[in-house]
């Protein structure tokens, strides 16, 4: 290596490193800030550490709001909605993918239409559905909008495309019913597009705010991030209780990225239409 | 990997008919009631709401009271009569244009630099870029609100190291959706990086190192080779920033409002589209006016997609 590339690498390095610490240090202030007190954030000059570790911030959150609540209510939302987009996405995404019959192409192009409807031009009829199905308040309403994701459809049919037809042919020879071969075949085959398409609902669901917003009424009924912003709203000059409570819905998600980065990186990309 | 290109299917082909009904016809019958689950959820969740909002938008309809048709007097008041509209429209515009055109510019020079040979530590790198992805809205929302926070905040400490005066933020309507914005960069960036750099990883090296040995220089190879190339994962980030960009809302309504103070303010400098839409319907609880807003919406992010489409599609043919 040349002297001139070595040092283009190491300002590269170093520029990359700088950057790193800006991404981080949102996320780091708001650990920090959890531990503080309140005169500590806000005193001039700023500190970095706190005086003194406890959990005093975090005992403050769990007794003023049902925080256990909200996280149980966000992962039901997640499961129901994750179920629902995996199961309805396959089916649909082998049909188109494997079957030839009538109205095949146009379905598909009506389905793929849908994927331009933004959110906000249903969000006012699916609001008075809801009301009308008596599904205010319940986890039925909460899940409602996002049941079915045209997006997991194509994901599926793109990726089931490339499984060769032989398999279902000789298993159809040997006698197995389609729901078997479904099951059995297809299914185990899709396992990467599967868990790419788990972990794009996850993060959208998850994140999901405007919609719980409108439907739960009753703080039981709460999701994560709307438990949040209503606790955050009430305490909004406690800024160490705000950033407990932050730290607290920042890291489920987080523990599971730092476990699974790699899938959630391909996940999220090759997902990313959203 | 996904094909990306779809090759035509051939069906199952059985030589033996079963039960009466034809290969064809039990073909039809199987996909069919797979696709059942899927089509009635799409029917009732999406179609169903679709042209209801549509129906909506020519009413006056305050919810549980009688529905009126107005024809297109809604779209008429919105488009010409409703400067707090024109206003959200705009704020909307603003923050889609400088939350997804320095965030694209940004994430590309960065995966540029991470896609060079000689780099280790490119996971390492890539998995910290990428973790504002995967942090929570609402609560990353309270972390920014609180680092910007005009007198005590790090943010304008840092600013006051430098010898500048820290702006308002978002207490300050001329800076407000600055603030918002500046989330947004810190946000989205590791996302959009990612898909560049799986684009520019998809560039065969070969091609690279033919330039380079032709002579060419690390500008023309960027101009001639990888924007070219790349064009397909630039147009897909610009498009998926443009459509999240216009649905601006949680962060709006985390970062600004107080109990003194609506959600989009200060002065209705942040108010976006989507939250003028849910204040409208909701507050007073009027369907037909925010389904006309809402269908504007529509008409405003399938216009800017096709532009796209147009304008990045036809710059960088090669």
């Amino acid at each position: 290596m040349t002297s001139r590339a070595r040092v283009l690498l190491a300002g590269k390095y170093l520029l990359l490193t700088a950057g790193a610490i800006i991404m981080l240090s949102p996320l780091i202030w708001m650990v920090l800030a959890s531990f503080k007190t309140l005169p500590e954030i806000l005193s001039f000059p700023p500190t970095l550490l706190p005086e003194q570790v406890d959990l005093r911030n975090y005992r403050a959150v769990f007794e003023t709001i049902d925080f256990v609540r909200y996280f149980l209510n966000s992962v039901i939302v997640a499961v129901l909605t994750v179920g629902s987009v995996l199961i309805t996405s396959s089916l649909a995404g082998y049909a188109f993918a494997k079957f030839s019959f009538p109205g095949r192409d146009a379905l598909f192009i009506v389905v793929l239409a849908t994927l331009m409807i933004p959110f906000q031009v249903r969000v006012i009829p699916l609001y008075v559905l809801a009301s009308d199905l008596q599904l205010l308040n319940t986890y039925g309403g909460l899940v409602l909008p996002t049941l079915v994701d045209a997006f997991g459809v194509f994901l599926m049919r793109q990726y089931l495309q490339s499984i060769p037809n032989e398999l279902m042919e000789s298993a159809r020879v040997d006698g197995a019913g389609e729901i078997r071969i479904f099951v059995q075949i297809v299914l185990p085959l899709a396992k990467p597009a599967l868990s790419a398409l788990t972990i794009f609902t996850l993060v959208v669901s998850w994140e999901s705010f405007l919609w719980p917003l409108l439907v739960a009424c009753s703080t039981d009924m709460y999701t994560l991030p709307l438990g949040l912003a209503q606790f955050a709203g009430r305490f909004l000059d406690r800024t160490e209780l705000q950033m407990a409570a932050s730290t607290l819905t920042v890291l489920p998600l987080l523990i599971a990225f730092l476990f699974m980065q790699r899938r959630f990186i391909e996940g999220m990309a090759t997902t990313g239409m959203k | 990997m996904i094909p990306l290109v779809a090759h035509r299917t051939q069906g199952p082909r059985r030589a033996q008919r079963v039960k009466g009904l034809g290969v064809k016809g039990r073909q039809t019958l199987w996909a069919y009631l797979f696709l059942s689950p899927a089509l009635a959820l799409f029917a009732v969740t999406v179609m169903y709401p679709m042209v209801r909002a549509l129906q909506y938008s020519f009413f006056n309809w305050p919810l549980g009271g009688d529905k009126t048709f107005i024809g297109l007097q809604n779209y008429r008041r919105l488009l010409f009569e409703d400067p707090a509209f024109r206003e959200a429209v705009g704020n909307t515009l603003y923050f889609t244009f400088f939350s997804v055109a320095p965030t694209l510019a940004l994430a590309l020079v960065v995966a540029i630099m991470l896609n060079g040979p000689l780099l280790r530590a490119r996971g390492a790198f890539r998995t910290i870029y990428f973790v504002p992805v995967v942090t929570s809205l609402v609560a990353v929302g309270f972390v920014w609100r609180a680092m910007l926070e005009p007198s005590f905040g790090v943010i304008n400490t840092v600013i006051r190291w430098f010898g500048l005066p820290g702006p308002g933020w978002l207490a300050d309507p001329d800076w407000a959706m600055n603030g918002i914005v500046l989330m947004a960069v810190w946000r989205d960036f590791g996302f959009y990086m990612v898909i560049f750099l799986a684009g520019l990883q998809a560039i065969p090296r070969e091609i690279t190192d033919a330039a380079i040995v032709d002579g060419a220089s690390a500008w023309q190879r960027f101009r001639s080779i990888t924007l070219p190339l790349l064009n397909p994962s630039i147009l897909l980030a610009a498009v998926i920033g443009v459509i999240n960009g216009l649905q601006l809302f949680t962060q709006v309504y985390v970062m600004t409002g107080s109990a003194q103070q609506l959600p989009g303010g200060p002065l209705n400098s942040t108010r976006s589209a989507v939250l003028y839409i849910v204040q409208q319907t909701f507050r007073p609880l009027e369907m037909g006016y925010g389904s006309a807003a809402a269908f504007l919406l529509f008409v405003l992010i399938m216009i800017v997609t096709l532009i796209q489409f147009q304008v990045l599609q036809r710059k960088f043919e090669y």
